[in-house]
């Protein structure tokens, strides 16, 4: 018995500290927390994040603006449109250039439709998390339509680098307006289900009320942004707030609570995805005619100065920032990952709570571990 | 030797005549011992096989998939695969286990569930041993089985093992007593502890239905207690795949998982048993008064297919709580026992104790 109690400095007597990942099934990836443990209550979590660090950012150093695209996709892969969009924002603003508004309303879609499909995904492993495997299926069944839209028009199912400096890579399918129209007919129907399934169910109220409570100040001074973020009653879409792409155009609602415990947070994800729908709704018939694109240089030289750029990933806040020296290169680039931020209030949430809630409130999270190593 | 399938009872008393007039008593006792071992031995892994493949293809349904289909129609060889797989895979030795415990633990897993399984009657003269006090002995038997997962979470030197079996430890000493209670209530109805008299009390009608409310309540919570007792979703916190990787059971391999495996799906059955014997008549046809047609159809079919269909129906009620549920936190659950389901239960059991008194029932 005595070798399963590690002590040394900064380690209490009978604290039981065990190691949750790298390779762990609900850290979704390879996220090590190092837990305190006194019986099954969590007294401190320490995050250990870099297992899968790739050095994004350093690369970045050395790659021109178009290439760029193809790291921020390896981000949060399951935001990949919605991070590509952030950098072409960014360079278009830079050099002024104004897109046209057909380029707007596609990436517009586009973001909306993959923050459906990571959504999707969420809400399968969340349950997963609480061990209700039936959720997966249920999930991945409705997320499948997504990707093959995806496939359909960009090419590729998750990391669809089909934003580019100027516009998109290509014009829409042909039958991309009518997929949507289906998918929304369909999904509306299917929506409800989660809600039977999951929202409603006895032992997940049980399971997430009151477990993993974030203040708003906390919210705010620990830059929680996101659904997570807003659960807390932190009013930080910023589709909302900073519109860009055509999100000025359309109506629909920040969903906002104040509790700011691991349901909300469930629940003002399953309410953003009745919002998503929303947004596709408005915009999809109304495509306007026009380029796909602006014609761009080959290579795109940034005016010296600093830039950034943020735009409301399906996590939170992601931010772009580039110090440029009119190279074709910029001298840094940096990315204010959501996650990273996310994941950085968990002690706060955790803390005092069971073994058991952690996997609520990290799930609770919706983290996506390369975003955080970058 | 008559054989005739809705009364074993002459068929065996006749094996048994032919054993001890050939053979010494002792050696007759012997070979007797051993036949029954050895069939209980051939629908232990026959049940085995069978519930892992109807899990996988009920969960499979649930979940908007197939489930097995590749090996053999329908995927019915599929979980035979799967324990040859497991049979031929190596062991893998855990160098700082408690190596007795640990290669101990699995087998006490499995010889609980094995002699909880003695006592069950399967069908009129289907009953290996029919003790007086049957339904204790069973519960008594199959509780043994947390001795084994406290062992192997001991033994594996491993921390999410160890806080697996310490919260199967907790979570089946508190469900015992509801466990033990709803049996107790039924009990007070039969006025008997032994099985065959229960079943046979049950005749005119299935407790559950003459037992009035106490009896349906009772059906309840032992349904949630034994689901609880047998460490299924969404009560598997011993196992909890997302918190403890795989709990008590992470550092096992091969043949010893394969037990554990086992074991797990044979308490289900043993759990199912009992309900059916319980509740829902054992292997009584279903009978309803004054419709002699529809009885004497009800009849044809031979006792052991009706408790096998009664008790499947019971087991994919389990599994598809399994597979709706989320799973509740160690202190839910206890409180859910404590704080709910043992008060209810003892009201439940002075209710029944009334409605027999006052001779309420049917």
């Amino acid at each position: 018995m005595e070798d399963l109690i590690i002590t040394g400095p900064g380690i209490q007597d009978e604290e039981y500290i065990v190691n949750m990942g790298p390779q762990h099934p609900s850290t979704h990836g390879v996220l090590r927390l190092k837990i305190a443990l006194k019986g099954e209550t969590v007294e401190r979590i320490e995050p250990h994040c870099g297992y899968i660090h790739r050095g994004i950012e350093k690369m970045c150093e050395r790659l021109t603006y178009q290439q760029m695209i193809h790291l921020t996709d390896r981000m949060d892969y399951l935001s990949a449109h919605i991070n590509n969009e952030a950098v072409c924002l960014l360079v278009e603003n830079a050099l002024q250039i104004e897109v046209p508004e057909r380029v707007k309303y596609i990436r517009t879609i586009l973001d909306e439709l993959t923050r459906l499909a990571s959504h999707e995904l969420w809400w399968c492993a969340f349950g997963m998390d609480l061990g209700a495997l039936t959720t997966y299926f249920y999930g991945l069944r409705d997320r499948e339509p997504i990707l093959d839209i995806f496939e359909e028009t960009t090419g590729a199912r998750l990391l669809q680098s089909f934003n580019v400096p100027g516009g998109l890579m290509n014009d829409i399918h042909p039958n991309f307006q009518k997929r949507v129209k289906e998918y929304i007919t369909y999904f509306r129907k299917k929506l409800p289900e989660y809600d039977e399934l999951l929202t409603g169910n006895v032992i997940l109220q049980e399971r997430t009320r009151d477990v993993g409570n974030l203040s708003l100040e906390d919210a705010i001074s620990w830059g929680v942004t996101g659904p997570s973020g807003r659960a807390s009653g932190f009013a930080c879409d910023v589709r909302k707030h900073h519109p860009y792409s055509a999100y000025d155009k359309v109506d629909f609602n920040e969903i906002l609570y104040t509790k700011g415990d691991s349901f909300h947070r469930y629940d003002a994800r399953v309410r953003e995805m009745w919002e998503s729908l929303k947004i596709l709704e408005q915009l999809i018939d109304n495509i306007p005619e026009g380029d796909y694109a602006v014609k761009m240089k080959p290579i795109i030289r940034l005016p010296e100065g600093e830039y950034y750029q943020r735009v409301e990933a399906c996590r939170g806040e992601f931010g772009v920032y580039i110090l440029s020296t009119g190279d074709k290169w910029p001298y840094r680039a940096k990315f204010r990952s959501p996650n990273f931020s996310n994941l950085s209030a968990i002690n706060k949430m955790a803390a005092g709570f069971k073994i058991a809630d952690l996997v609520a409130i990290g799930g609770s999270l919706d983290l996506v571990i390369p975003d955080i190593d970058r | 030797m008559a054989f005739n399938i809705y009364d074993l009872t002459s068929f065996n008393q006749s094996i048994d005549k032919f054993l001890y007039d050939n053979l010494p008593s002792f050696w007759a006792m012997i070979v007797e011992m051993t036949i029954i071992g050895v069939a209980f031995l051939l629908f232990y892994a026959v049940i085995g096989l069978f519930l892992v493949y109807a899990e996988r293809k009920v969960c499979a349904f649930i979940q908007n998939r197939v489930g097995p289909n590749r090996v053999g129609p329908y995927g019915i060889f599929q979980t035979i695969a799967d324990f040859i797989k497991l049979l031929m895979k190596e062991i893998i030795p855990i160098r700082k286990a408690d190596q007795f415990l640990f290669n101990l633990a699995p087998f006490i897993v499995i010889i609980a569930s094995f002699m909880a399984i003695a006592a069950i009657p399967f069908g009129l003269g289907l009953h290996a041993i029919d003790l007086n006090i049957g339904i204790f002995y069973v519960m008594a038997v199959s509780s043994l089985g947390v001795i084994g997962v406290l062992l192997a979470g001991w033994s594996s030197n491993n921390k999410y093992s160890l806080i697996g079996a310490m919260r199967s430890g907790a979570q089946i000493v508190s469900y015992e007593l509801s466990v033990g209670l709803s049996m107790v209530t039924i009990v007070v109805l039969a006025g008997s502890m032994q099985l065959s008299e229960i079943v046979e009390a049950q005749r005119n009608g299935w407790f559950i239905f003459t037992g009035h409310v106490p009896a349906f309540i009772a059906f309840i919570i032992f349904m949630i207690a034994s689901t609880a007792e047998t460490n299924r979703g969404p009560f598997d916190l011993a196992e909890a795949e997302s918190e403890l990787t795989a709990g008590f059971h992470t550092e096992y391999s091969g043949i010893k998982f394969a037990f554990f495996f086992l074991a797990e799906y044979m308490n289900m059955f043993i759990v199912a048993s009992i309900a059916t014997t319980l509740f829902w008549g054992g292997w009584m046809p279903l009978h309803i008064g004054g419709w002699e047609g529809f009885n004497h159809v009800m009849d044809i079919i031979p006792p052991f297919f009706w408790y096998m269909g009664k008790t499947l129906v019971v087991i994919f009620l389990m599994m598809w709580f399994k597979w709706t549920f989320p799973r509740l936190r160690i202190d839910q659950l206890l409180k859910l026992e404590w704080k709910y389901l043992l008060p209810v239960n003892l009201f439940n059991l002075i209710l029944m104790a009334l409605v027999v008194l006052m001779k309420w029932h049917f």
